[in-house]
């Protein structure tokens, strides 16, 4: 074990599986000579050459579909978003081809492609930069999305995601780059659509991804010592779902509050939320309670910036509420 | 180009005929309501798939939009297996889940049918660049409307290709109308290839009525890509004589001008051609109809004979794996 930061963690995912596989590549904007706008591509333009790790102009849609069309004939595009929000700008390659060329081509044609790059609010990036863009991907059949929260689950992820015959949505953070923790030695996956159990507790689930992980995680450790015990599910990836082992702790617990930083209205937590409610309502004690980022755009100002985004205090007044 | 051979020129006149009476089959199973949804019908342009794709390897790839049967046909799908998917049935090409406008056949190469105007000239730039990445010589060709180039992805796509050198050749079919709109009410360049000249790439235009003239045009651009890695932007002037689709009224156009452009009809003006040069006699082109019609026919009879769908194919397919 050693301990590495997010970054480091993806940089050795997005190393490993270069080395072992020459049908991977990775093409974006800045990946190579600028070495990543988060340096998460440090050093790859130097062990792999430009061939492999290939600077595109600003132009998602064009070179996201030169990735699906390169992935449909055999080879294994990751395409850099240098921040999710401009997958905006592709959502037609994304939405309209990625995911649908299998179906549409009864299982002839798959698009084995990982689309990455940071997402969610940062530091007072304002509305354009901070969106959390899972939820508009979520809905889409045919994608794969993952939201990894700890460098282990990074590392292991994303070399799943690269591995992976179905084109995967993977959004890291801006955040989350700088965190350290442990990743096991030596070449390690972590299965797609496999949940854990970050923090085990009785009283309550929270079921919290990426930044919101560790914000659940805090406010766990500080509910623990006024006598409550949170357990914190992350589910690592939003689809597949693992809703087994969600199901597994709300029974447990009775109790679910389910966490996302973007705004609320037909989010992540809407759909968790009523899985839970479909899935184990008879043994929830109180409804399923969403802590999530409010309904408007993201503002630029510090203070309304913090107030947009979920917070301790409003964490531990869901877990209140849902107690009482 | 080498000059080609009887055979080569009767087999271009054949996958022209087989491209008109295959659509007007459609067309009638589209009345009898065998065919549901969207029909593009490919009638009139027959020679610009016809002479592009003749003069490719089995192994290079083509991509098209919606308006694909002509395509596919050309790059050698099977009429059964396309005539069943666009009746939606179990021995389709694609299983009956893509239809008329998303025909995809993996075994000839072909990357499918795309129904977003313009979305597949990315992804045809897609297929290139892999074959560039991993050292082969496969081409590339890319079909799409005149509307095409005005879409964001059209210039995205074209600049990419020209930055990176990569294998292949685009042929935009000007048809003179997107939908409903000419193509001056949408673009004040008059000349499309011209567009090409931005990306410094060769743009041309070719007489898309003119199967030998799109073949020779395309055929020079397809060497140039393989060994040179050079694309290119081709324009084959064209009409298309049916609607945009089937429920298009056709109140954007004038029936004279439609009589006109009739005139110039590519499947008739080979066939003179060919009998000019005293390639083919009348009893030629009396058996290559009955042939065509034969195929037609058996097409249909296949795609009549094709189950529909099991209902649990409706989950099938969304993913390779479901982890």
């Amino acid at each position: 074990m050693a301990i590495i930061t997010y970054r480091e963690a993806l940089n050795q995912a997005l190393r490993e599986e270069m080395r072992r596989d020459p049908r991977v590549f990775l093409m974006g904007e800045e990946v190579g000579l600028y070495q990543g706008a988060y340096k998460v591509s440090q050093g790859l333009l130097e062990e792999f050459g430009s061939k492999r790790v290939i600077d595109t102009p600003i132009s998602e849609a064009g070179f996201t579909g030169v990735g699906i069309g390169a992935a449909m004939v055999g080879l294994r595009p990751i395409v850099e978003m240098m921040t999710f929000n401009f997958a905006l700008v592709a959502i037609d390659q994304i939405v309209n081809q990625a995911a649908k060329i299998l179906y549409m081509s009864g299982g002839q044609y798959n698009v084995p492609m990982v689309i990455r790059g940071p997402g969610g609010p940062a530091h007072q990036l304002a509305a354009q930069h901070s969106q959390s863009m899972e939820s508009y991907f979520y809905h889409v059949p045919g994608l794969k999305i993952v939201r990894p929260g700890t460098p282990k689950d990074a590392k292991g992820l994303l070399k799943s995601a690269i591995r992976d015959d179905d084109p995967v949505i993977f959004i890291e953070s801006e955040l989350l780059y700088g965190t350290k923790g442990e990743v096991p030695d030596g070449d390690y996956t972590i299965p797609l659509g496999v949940g854990e159990i970050k923090r085990e507790g009785r009283d309550v689930t929270i079921v919290a991804y990426s930044t919101m992980l560790l914000l659940a995680l805090q406010t766990a450790e500080e509910l623990e010592k006024e006598g409550i015990s949170v357990e914190v599910v992350d589910p690592r990836t939003l689809r597949p779902l693992d809703t087994e082992l969600i199901m597994e702790s709300v029974k447990k617990t009775n109790r679910a509050i389910v966490m996302e930083s973007g705004a609320g209205f037909a989010g992540i937590g809407s759909g968790i939320g009523a899985i839970i409610s479909e899935q184990a309502f008879d043994y929830l004690d109180a409804p399923v309670e969403r802590v999530t980022g409010a309904n408007a755009p993201t503002p630029y100002a510090r203070n309304l910036e913090r107030a947009k985004i979920p917070s301790k205090e409003r964490l531990v007044a869901a877990v209140k509420k849902v107690l009482s | 180009m080498q000059k080609l051979e009887r055979k080569e020129l009767v087999d271009l006149l054949r996958q022209m005929l087989l491209m008109r009476r295959f659509e007007e089959k459609c067309a009638e199973m589209y009345a009898m309501g065998k065919i549901g949804g969207f029909l593009h019908l490919y009638i009139g342009q027959e020679a610009v798939a016809t002479g592009a794709i003749s003069v490719l390897r089995p192994d290079d790839s083509v991509i098209a939009s919606y308006r694909e049967h002509g395509h596919a046909l050309a790059k050698g799908c099977d009429p059964g297996k396309i005539m069943a998917e666009l009746f939606g049935r179990a021995d389709g090409l694609c299983k009956g889940k893509g239809g008329s406008m998303h025909l995809f056949d993996k075994t000839r190469h072909f990357l499918g049918g795309h129904a977003i105007v313009a979305g597949q000239i990315p992804i045809g730039t897609g297929a290139a660049f892999a074959s560039q990445y991993e050292g082969k010589d496969q081409v590339t060709l890319c079909f799409f409307g005149d509307a095409a180039v005005n879409q964001g992805v059209f210039h995205e796509a074209l600049n990419l290709a020209a930055l990176w050198h990569l294998p292949i050749v685009y042929i935009c079919e000007n048809n003179r109308y997107g939908m409903g709109t000419a193509v001056e009410r949408a673009t004040p360049v008059k000349d499309l290839y011209q567009r090409a000249e931005a990306y410094g790439i060769p743009g041309e235009a070719v007489d898309g009525m003119d199967v030998l003239a799109v073949r020779e045009c395309v055929g020079a651009a397809v060497e140039r890509a393989r060994r040179e890695r050079i694309p290119s932007f081709i324009e084959a002037k064209t009409y298309r004589f049916r609607g945009h689709s089937m429920a298009d009224p056709g109140t954007y156009r004038t029936k004279e001008e439609v009589e006109r452009e009739k005139q110039r009809d590519p499947i008739v003006l080979f066939r003179n051609h060919l009998t000019a040069e005293a390639v083919i006699k009348e009893s030629d082109w009396k058996a290559l109809e009955k042939e065509v019609r034969t195929a037609v026919e058996e097409a249909v009879r296949y795609a009549d004979a094709s189950p529909e769908p099991p209902l649990d194919w409706l989950l099938t397919d969304v993913y390779v794996s479901e982890r």
